[in-house]
């Protein structure tokens, strides 16, 4: 697999190459870095730190869309763990904490795995439900207040370091690995992808297709609750009507760019959270430039768009027409 | 018809034609001649570049080198709808027409008689069955395409193409699922064309209605031209030795030297075991070393009762017993974990998993039955790819090729290696030579006989009476979604299947044999 990377990639790797090198012209200081009371700070660190909810989503996405799925609820979810988060923060360790919310992000995955796998329903509309119903049940938990904490624990997850990196950074890259480990490293990835790819021949090749698609549910509601307690934890407080609004798009987007089809099938994990950092990148360079911030979805839109011509075979077979001809000229 | 075209100067002529994809050689300078008024056959197994070079002619694929001359013209067109407007029209296996609309509207998509921007309706129907009528079908042509029988919609797809103004027509595989009735009118129609100066190009299996409705034969092998000759002047031996540059080894008196009966343990039985609505209570019993054929007509219950047998489908009455245990059936999962393999019909939907890779094909189900805790790692998957695309010559020879870009015969030899390597004890065969070239068919019927001698336990289900009675040791003929027959021994012929298929229906049950 990994030897495949650098060819798959090309298109994902040039893209964010141009992408920072334009934010260094609009920020000549965006490559710089310094070390302050054992934290990296600087523009680069910023991309890392404000992408790693999204790059968490993308973790669970991606898994999901390779079994030829979607799941419209992580935001929600990010809502729901965020809240219960803020609102046992101060009353309990951080252990019971973070198994409590991660716990309800399991539950929301089970949920929409049961929808999906159990009953049959299709993907969007079983997890549109949790992506309505979920944004009410943070509000119920948090009684339509915007819930604040002070545990320094939860205080430290949000904007601590660890070797100089921001915590987030860290688990983000920790829960990279450790779904790679765990994917690639038994047969669930080829599982995942026979599933995706045809889900009538694997159940008939004895693949348990039904066991695949829950667990990626699951898995992708556990991802969506750690993003939302690293969220929550990054401001000191839970609000539930805007933790994690619209971030579902942004994973999706992230997946996308990542190269992953939307019809299932072959995945790349590295690639998907390459494609939030490419999100990410942007983000901050538009808000570094001094644009209005109501151009970074045009921006965006743009970049997808190109990324997107890069991995099309009919493209690229026009790329080449062209380059034939100029040849020809010459 | 004015000054018809002498009928030895070429309609159509394909010269010098190459085709790559990527580094495999498709086409490699391929001549091909095609006359007004001839029905032309172009043959060849599986991957010897015949669809390549139906889709290179037409436009589909842009090809590398050569050139195509129409009526003396030289064309090019860039897309299968260029081709067709240039006077060639390809009518493929499953018809590309649109099911949901009516006849008359297929039969005049993108050309609709219109009065002030309005489709006229009834115009439309006239006209559809005067069309039509010229091709002896008489049939409502308000209905939707899909409802009726895939000869039919074959029909509409050729008089389409005719009233198209085509000067070419090609048919590929057009006979594959029709009745031998529908056949005849088919055929009847490519003569009646072919009278008119149409030049038709015929890719069929069948080597019989090939003799039967072609003049000349042009065949194909590995992507090149083999040779063009007259059809009334080439021995079929002949023709099957250019086919397959081999000769085909003997499959018939394999079968006369193993069949002497010989008691055998029993592998897996079904005992009154059935499913209400599906296929009613049957006992078969499956025997190491023995291949068993499942003969009927369309629809009797065969595919039925395989998947039952497998467990892809759930029997609500009898029991299934494993080398003498009890066993639940209940999933593909169940039947797996009990040494079964299964080979549906519809390679494509049920069989293969198109994008992933030949190598990921064929460990699928071995990975599915170790489960998730035990990966094979990437060293005993190649070994395990290599090792069986070497034994049933899979081609090309690369296991990292994703397999939805092989021929047919080769996914089938593909899905055979998926259930090989989990080492079964047995297995179900549905359909599995169907689609697939006289090499390869050989060679799948070859490696049933070898299997069993191997004692593996195999039920094979097959359409070609000829084929079962050719490697089955018992034949259990089925009639209206029940076994209503089970011939042995001296009693396997062709004479007594169709006998038992078409005897009356009074005798059905045979609940007390056992």
């Amino acid at each position: 697999m990994t030897a495949l990377l650098p060819r798959r990639g090309l298109a994902q790797i040039l893209a964010l190459i141009v992408i920072l090198a334009v934010d260094r012209v609009v920020s000549p200081q965006f490559f710089d870095l310094r070390l302050q009371d054992g934290r990296l700070f600087g523009s680069l660190i910023d991309v890392l730190n404000r992408g790693t909810p999204v790059a968490l989503l993308s973790l669970g996405m991606v898994l999901v869309i390779a079994t030829r799925g979607i799941d419209l609820s992580v935001g929600a979810i990010m809502a729901i763990s965020g809240a219960i988060a803020a609102s046992l923060a101060d009353s309990h360790g951080l252990p019971v904490v973070l198994a409590a919310a991660l716990g309800a992000g399991l539950v929301c995955g089970l949920w929409n795995g049961f929808l999906v796998a159990v009953l049959g329903m299709q993907p969007i509309v079983a997890t549109l439900i949790l992506m309505v119903a979920g944004r009410g049940i943070a509000q119920l938990i948090t009684e339509g207040r915007i819930v604040t904490f002070s545990s320094p624990d939860l205080v430290w997850l949000g904007n601590g370091a660890i070797l100089g990196l921001p915590v987030p950074v860290a688990i983000a890259l920790g829960m990279l690995i450790l779904t790679g480990a765990v994917v690639r490293g038994s047969a669930l990835g080829l599982l995942i992808e026979a599933t995706g790819g045809n889900a009538r021949a694997s159940e008939l090749a004895g693949v348990g297709t039904r066991a695949m698609i829950l667990s990626v549910y699951v898995w992708c509601g556990v991802c969506a609750a750690l993003a939302g307690v690293i969220a929550a934890a990054d401001i000191m407080g839970a609000d539930a009507n805007n933790a994690g609004l619209w971030l579902e798009l942004d994973a999706i987007l992230a997946v996308v760019i990542g190269g992953t089809s939307l019809f299932g099938g072959r995945f790349s994990l590295v690639l998907a959270v390459l494609g939030a950092l490419i999100i990410q990148t942007m983000n901050t360079g538009i808000l570094l430039s001094g644009y209005p911030p109501e151009f970074n979805l045009l921006v965006k839109a743009v970049v997808v768009l190109a990324v997107l011509l890069l991995q099309s075979p009919k493209f690229s077979g026009l790329a080449g027409i062209a380059a034939r001809l100029r040849r020809t000229k010459a | 018809m004015e000054n018809s075209p002498d009928p030895a100067s070429p309609l159509l002529e394909v010269r010098g034609i190459s085709k790559s994809f990527g580094a495999v050689r498709a086409l490699q300078e391929v001549d091909f001649t095609l006359r007004a008024g001839e029905i032309h056959a172009l043959l060849g197994e599986n991957g010897a570049g015949k669809s390549t070079l139906i889709k290179v002619v037409t436009g589909v694929f842009p090809r590398d080198a050569g050139v195509v001359r129409l009526g003396g013209e030289e064309v090019a067109p860039r897309s299968a709808k260029a081709a067709l407007q240039a006077g060639i029209a390809t009518v493929y296996q499953e018809v590309n027409l649109l099911p949901n609309l009516s006849v008359a509207q297929n039969l005049f998509l993108d050309r609709q008689p219109m009065r002030f921007g309005i489709v006229r309706d009834g115009e439309m129907r006239r006209r559809a069955k005067t069309l039509l009528a010229d091709f002896g079908l008489d049939i409502d042509v308000s209905a939707p395409l899909g409802s009726y029988s895939v000869a039919v919609q074959h029909v509409t797809a050729i008089a389409r193409a005719v009233d198209l103004s085509a000067r070419v027509l090609i048919l590929d595989e057009p006979t594959a699922s029709l009745d031998r009735h529908e056949v005849e009118i088919l055929f009847g129609i490519m003569r009646q064309l072919a009278g008119r100066g149409i030049g038709i190009v015929f890719v069929s299996h069948f080597l019989d209605q090939v003799y039967e409705i072609s003049d000349r034969i042009t065949v194909l092998r590995n992507g090149r031209l083999v040779g063009e000759r007259e059809t009334a002047s080439l021995p079929r031996i002949e023709l099957i030795r250019m086919m397959l540059g081999r000769e085909l080894a003997e499959t018939t008196s394999v079968r006369a030297a193993t069949r002497e009966p010989q008691p055998r343990e029993i592998c897996a039985s079904f005992e009154n075991y059935g499913k209400s609505g599906y296929v009613a209570p049957f006992n078969l019993e499956l025997r190491h070393g023995e291949v068993v054929g499942l003969a009927g007509l369309l629809g009797s219950g065969r595919t039925e009762t395989a998947r039952l047998v497998f467990g892809a489908e759930r029997a609500d009455r009898g029991q299934a017993k494993v080398e003498g245990a009890p066993v639940r059936l209940h999933s593909p999962r169940d039947g797996v974990r009990h040494g079964f393999g299964y080979c549906p019909e519809e390679r494509k939907t049920d069989g293969i998993v198109a994008e992933l890779s030949v190598r990921e094909n064929i460990v699928l189900a071995l990975q599915a039955k170790r489960g998730l805790h035990r990966p094979l790692s990437r060293r005993e998957q190649d070994e395990i790819a290599r090792r069986y695309v070497k034994m049933l010559d899979i081609r090309p020879p690369d296991p990292d090729r994703p397999v939805g870009l092989l021929s047919g015969g080769n996914q089938q030899k593909v899905l055979l290696a998926r259930w090989l390597a989990t080492s079964p004890r047995l297995l179900v065969l549905d359909e599995p030579t169907r689609g697939i070239d006289v090499g390869a068919h050989a060679e799948i019927i070859r490696l049933i006989r070898e299997l069993c001698d191997d004692g593996l336990s195999l039920l094979v289900i097959s359409s070609e009476l000829d084929e079962i009675v050719t490697y089955s040791d018992r034949v259990v003929v089925l009639r209206d979604r029940a076994h209503i027959e089970e011939l042995a021994g001296e009693a396997i012929d062709v004479g007594n299947i169709l006998a038992a298929i078409a005897a009356d229906g009074a005798a059905i049950a045979h609940e007390g044999r056992a």
